[in-house]
């Protein structure tokens, strides 16, 4: 039996940019996922995931009333939708990459999953 | 039961789809429809349209939008445009729509410029009055970028979409406003709110941010991409809401997608920074106690926004000229596709630096290898990759000479490349971000209504 699950099994997610900063909004399916994420999605655990793109600072914050996280990552973009040199210039897939990320599983999965 | 007004919003940027507008002026049952042209960068590619045609430098979809609008602009006596489409040039566009109206037989239908938002030709005056301009992010000076400027507009708010209304205005076209205000303009004029009225206030602009994205907030984008499908007849969204600011996110019956908590709260959460502090021109929203809750099929109520009084400044979205950039791609089939992609491109630039050019920013990128958000997945080596390399340099001659450099490798470069037909890459000008703020009182929207016929005069 796996001891990680992907992060996409009780969480969705969209990002986007801001000038040069992106935006990855990730929501847990369910309340007990929200509650989870609380402890294991933390803004280092974040910034740790996403070290290739070197974030400047990773802050997060938090959307209860949707069972969301919010997070900034600072200056990951490449100079931002006019001047990065990158593909995905606007941080677009960042939120389908964060569902990836590995994290542990917790016994009370099934109260995580997508409904 | 208080009336409710339906606001539905038909793009989301410039290059939308053509045909939701039209698709969800007919179905929606609609008092408004809005269109959302301007990103943070559009209003600088207008500028430099501006500057080679005094009568361009506005979005040319609208025009193309509204002429498919004027069988229901006929037929439905309430609908009512509002749109950020007229960029730099809010009067021209206003005279190009007006061109379509009156050939209609709408001529008595009257348009409305709203312009003010650009304060490039006042640097100058608002520099000696104490205004920096530093970027809003890193606090750099603006100093020598100055002289780089292509364009530097303000995010106005709601205030002169609800001019116009007042005025009789049935299309409104504007500059640079907050998307949100595009939404709460109509609001304010229909209910007659205060303008310090922040809970409703606030409602109204959460309703507009999930809204000015389009079909984002109705499973356009959704992660859970096997539950919004199928999404080729996608409704785009449309916002119900009340004199109490209660509001539902719907969209039209028997279009595709879905509207749920789930497809909501993605938009919600986009392109957002603090919740706490979402900040337009007219209010400071919190959307973290935000509420969505399923009311019946494809109907989402919003609810639990609060607000409290927007910033003393504005927001300014500038952009100064900072040389060209170009990109090109090519196919490498077979057994190590990756490595000899990578090679290909390393070539490519080494024979740009014979020629005498060092470019000053280059990166190589082996699409289909997991590259896209480069060091988040295993590397893998598929049986082919996409090649493209991208630079960016001071020098236009620099960056046209790395655009001669693709095809040559066809010949000249390893086995298994192709994908080189089709037009040559060409360098194009880069117009960089510069967000900054200037205090509230230093710019005031400019209304400009009258009849379609007259702006024809």
């Amino acid at each position: 039996m796996p001891n990680t699950i992907p992060l996409g099994e009780i969480a969705h997610a969209r990002s986007g940019d801001k000038g040069n900063h992106a935006n990855v909004g990730v929501i847990a399916w369910t309340d007990a996922g929200y509650e989870y994420l609380g402890r294991v999605l933390t803004e280092s655990r974040v910034a740790e995931f996403f070290l290739p793109l070197r974030p400047k600072q990773v802050q997060r914050y938090e959307l209860p009333g949707i069972r969301g996280y919010n997070f900034m990552l600072s200056d990951v973009l490449g100079g931002g939708a006019s001047r990065s040199l990158r593909i995905d210039s606007q941080g677009k897939t960042l939120g389908v990459a964060i569902l990836g990320m590995e994290v542990p599983a917790p016994p009370n999965v099934a109260e995580m999953l997508r409904p | 039961m208080s009336r409710v007004l339906r606001i539905g919003n038909g793009a989301g940027f410039w290059g939308d789809n053509l045909d939701a507008p039209r698709l969800l002026a007919e179905a929606g049952r609609l008092d408004y429809l809005t269109l959302e042209y301007l990103a943070e960068l559009t209003l600088s590619i207008l500028a430099h349209l501006k500057s080679r045609n005094p009568e361009a430098g506005f979005v040319t979809d609208v025009p193309v939008v509204l002429s498919s609008l004027l069988p229901m602009l006929q037929a439905q006596p309430q609908l009512k445009v509002v749109t950020n489409g007229g960029g730099m040039n809010p009067t021209a566009c206003a005279r190009a729509v007006s061109s379509l109206l009156a050939a209609a037989g709408l001529g008595d239908c009257r348009v409305a410029a709203v312009s003010g938002d650009d304060i490039l030709p006042r640097l100058d005056e608002l520099q000696a009055a104490g205004e920096c301009l530093q970027h809003f992010d890193t606090g750099q000076p603006l100093g020598d970028l100055r002289g780089q400027l292509a364009s530097a507009n303000v995010y106005l708010g709601a205030g002169g979409i609800r001019e116009a209304l007042g005025q009789g205005a049935r299309i409104v076209i504007t500059g640079r406003v907050a998307d949100a205000s595009l939404t709460l303009g109509p609001v304010l004029h229909e209910f007659g709110w205060s303008d310090n009225d922040w809970p409703k206030l606030a409602a109204a602009s959460v309703a507009g941010h999930l809204i000015e994205c389009g079909a984002q907030a109705t499973g356009g984008m959704y992660s859970a991409w096997d539950a919004s499908q199928p999404l080729g007849n996608v409704g785009y969204p449309i916002v119900e809401i009340d004199a109490e600011g209660h509001v539902t996110i719907t969209k039209p019956s028997g279009t595709d997608g879905a509207v749920t908590p789930d497809t909501v709260a993605e938009q919600l959460i986009y392109e957002i920074g603090d919740p706490q502090h979402y900040l337009t021109p007219d209010v400071d929203v919190d959307f973290s106690q935000v509420r969505l809750t399923q009311t019946g099929p494809d109907r989402v109520e919003v609810s639990g926004a609060a607000g409290t009084p927007a910033p003393p400044t504005y927001k300014v979205s500038m952009a100064y000229r900072d040389g060209y950039m170009a990109t090109g791609t090519l196919v490498i089939y077979g057994p190590n596709a990756t490595q000899r992609a990578r090679q290909c491109g390393e070539m490519l630039l080494q024979r740009v630096r014979r020629a005498g050019h060092v470019l000053a920013r280059t990166n190589i990128e082996c699409l289909g290898s997991g590259q896209v958000v480069p060091g988040i997945a295993p590397l893998v080596d598929p049986p082919e990759v996409v090649l493209r390399v991208t630079v960016h340099d001071p020098s236009k001659a620099a960056v046209e000479r790395f655009t001669r450099e693709f095809a040559p490798l066809v010949t000249s470069g390893l086995s298994g490349v192709t994908g080189y037909t089709g037009p040559r890459a060409k360098p194009w000008p880069v117009l960089a971000y510069w967000p900054t703020t200037i205090h509230r009182d230093r710019v005031q929207a400019v209304v400009d209504v009258k009849p379609a016929s007259e702006w024809l005069k």
